[in-house]
């Protein structure tokens, strides 16, 4: 809200100042013409419309019922393969990503240079997504559950890297200065100072990283890297419907129950 | 610090060692190397992996800029960027009443369950497996995936929408509604300026996610430039393979930072 606005001789009170009102027009029109030149040169086959309620339908007539008798045969052991990738890979980030933090972190580490180098880490982590990170780790290490571990804990070190590199900058300084003051070695200074102050959000980064992991270590297998996708991209190419039912319900299962136990820690732990 | 420690017994240690901590750590440590051991991430394939590694990484360098794949990574780039703006569009749109119906300060409570029931399951799977199953319903291509990530996008933003809407202030809803007005007047005056903002957030936020998705759904038939990628990784066109990742990189740092302005005018 501006000044000058409130305070014209006739009292017009305006919510923006015009600066403010340009910028906002001037997205709503930047969008129009997205949505609209995407709408244009969009390349849609319409030929494979006409058949999609049909091809619907048959997707889940062909579901149901479920192979049940698949599940001990072959989506267990891939299933608890997916939990250890998505749980390992977590941890491999963990500790992957805590150096980039303090590096990150400008009240810790005070060279710009240093600061854009682990910001530059973090953002090529994210940008490639962990199906991406995966394919390339599928082509050094070979299929495998070794890929997809890898795949999980470098798309997730942008993201624990980021949100930890935050926590660390909004720490107090004063414990900080106090340890200094008293001639505390700097190693001694992370655990006793700074550590006791992120810890609470550490975990609850990794807790939230966690629970994302289980989702993606489900589809990691699709590429070859282990795990439940395996099966399910097995069940795809087969056109075994309904085992692929049967692994996208366990999958949905697996994923609801991530989402109480993650839930239940937060409440009760942080 | 051990003078400190050792100086009178009223305080015998500044910081005390807190077993059940470390019992934790310990605890970690012992699951990582059992969950290493089911894995089967030993070290000699790892080694063996960084052998292959670096010839990997050989054959990457230096990315291809041929002509002909730099018109290649155009095409794929454009459709990509289509395909998260035209999801992010749509999704947003059908998340507003989504959201507004999944809020329990304003609905009753048979709706707002069974509205965050069905963001519960659109959310609850990754976008890549919806994406498979749009590409068996409609075919492969762009549509498949801009349907999945529409999916994905109703999933985050109308659970964060319903979420702040929930939060806001009701007294103004309180006030709107005391003149009499309809229940389309109150959501104009009362309940959107307040959340509109944040609201619009999610949205830039999610355009930001959408890119980056955008990229993986062609990977299963989804079309955009991870159809590209798949195609040039499979004919082990690997220094193509690194323009490629190149390019999605700057898209999504600019992806970012335009991201980051937008936000701002909104607040």
């Amino acid at each position: 809200m501006s000044e000058a606005a409130l305070s014209g001789p006739s009292r017009r009170w305006v919510r923006f100042t015009p600066v403010e009102r340009g910028a906002r027009a001037l997205v709503y029109v930047l969008t129009a013409v997205a949505v609209i030149w995407s709408l244009r040169t969009i390349e849609i086959i319409p030929e494979f419309l006409y058949d999609a309620p049909e091809q619907t339908a048959d997707l889940f007539v062909r579901m149901w019922p479920f192979d049940w008798a698949f599940y001990p045969k072959a989506v267990h052991a891939a299933l608890i393969e997916t939990l250890h990738t998505a749980t390992l890979g977590t941890l491999l980030a963990l500790v992957l990503a805590i150096p980039f933090s303090f590096l990150a972190a400008r009240n810790f580490t005070r060279s710009g240079p240093l600061n854009w180098i682990a910001q530059f880490v973090f953002v090529s982590s994210r940008s490639v997504n962990s199906l991406i990170w995966a394919l390339l780790f599928v082509a050094i290490f070979g299929p495998g559950p070794l890929a997809g571990t890898l795949a999980i804990a470098f798309r997730s070190i942008g993201f624990v890297g980021k949100l930890f590199g935050e926590a660390l900058e909004e720490a107090q300084q004063g414990p900080i200065e106090a340890l200094t003051a008293a001639g505390a070695p700097r190693s001694m200074i992370l655990v006793k100072g700074y550590w006791p102050q992120v810890e609470p959000a550490f975990w609850s980064v990794a807790l939230l990283r966690w629970d994302i992991n289980i989702r993606e270590s489900a589809v990691l297998g699709l590429v070859g890297a282990g795990g439940i996708g395996v099966a399910l991209d097995a069940a795809l190419n087969n056109l075994y419907w309904d085992q692929v039912g049967l692994i996208l319900a366990v999958i949905f299962a697996v994923v609801i129950a991530t989402e109480f136990v993650t839930s239940f820690i937060r409440s009760r732990i942080l | 610090m051990r003078g400190l420690a050792t100086s009178g017994g009223l305080r015998a240690k500044a910081f005390p060692a807190r077993w059940p901590v470390r019992l934790a750590w310990i605890g970690l440590a012992l699951y990582s190397v059992y969950a290493a051991s089911i894995l089967d991430v030993t070290w000699p394939r790892f080694v063996q992996g960084l052998d292959n590694g670096a010839r990997f990484l050989g054959r990457m360098f230096p990315p291809n800029i041929a002509p002909d794949k730099l018109a290649l990574l155009q095409t794929g780039m454009l459709e990509s960027i289509q395909i998260a703006v035209l999801s992010t569009f749509f999704g947003v749109l059908l998340s507003l009443p989504l959201g507004l119906l999944a809020a329990r300060n304003l609905m009753p409570g048979w709706v707002s369950w069974s509205a965050r029931g069905l963001i519960a399951v659109l959310r609850s799977f990754h976008s890549v497996i919806v994406a498979i199953l749009f590409v068996k319903a409609v075919g492969f291509g762009a549509l498949a995936g801009i349907m999945a990530l529409i999916v994905s996008t109703m999933g985050f933003v109308s659970k964060l929408f319903a979420d702040a809407v929930e939060e806001m202030s009701m007294k103004q809803v309180e006030a709107v509604r005391a003149t009499g007005a309809s229940f389309m007047s109150v959501l104009a005056m009362g309940v959107l300026p307040q959340v509109m903002a944040r609201f619009i957030g999610f949205s830039t936020y999610q355009l930001d996610s959408n890119l980056r998705n955008s990229t993986m759904v062609g990977l299963v038939g989804g079309g955009g430039i991870g159809a590209t990628l798949f195609t040039a990784y499979q004919r082990f066109d690997y220094d193509f393979v690194l323009t490629i990742l190149l390019a999605i990189i700057g898209l999504i740092m600019v992806a970012e930072v335009g991201a980051g302005r937008l936000r701002r005018i909104f607040q």
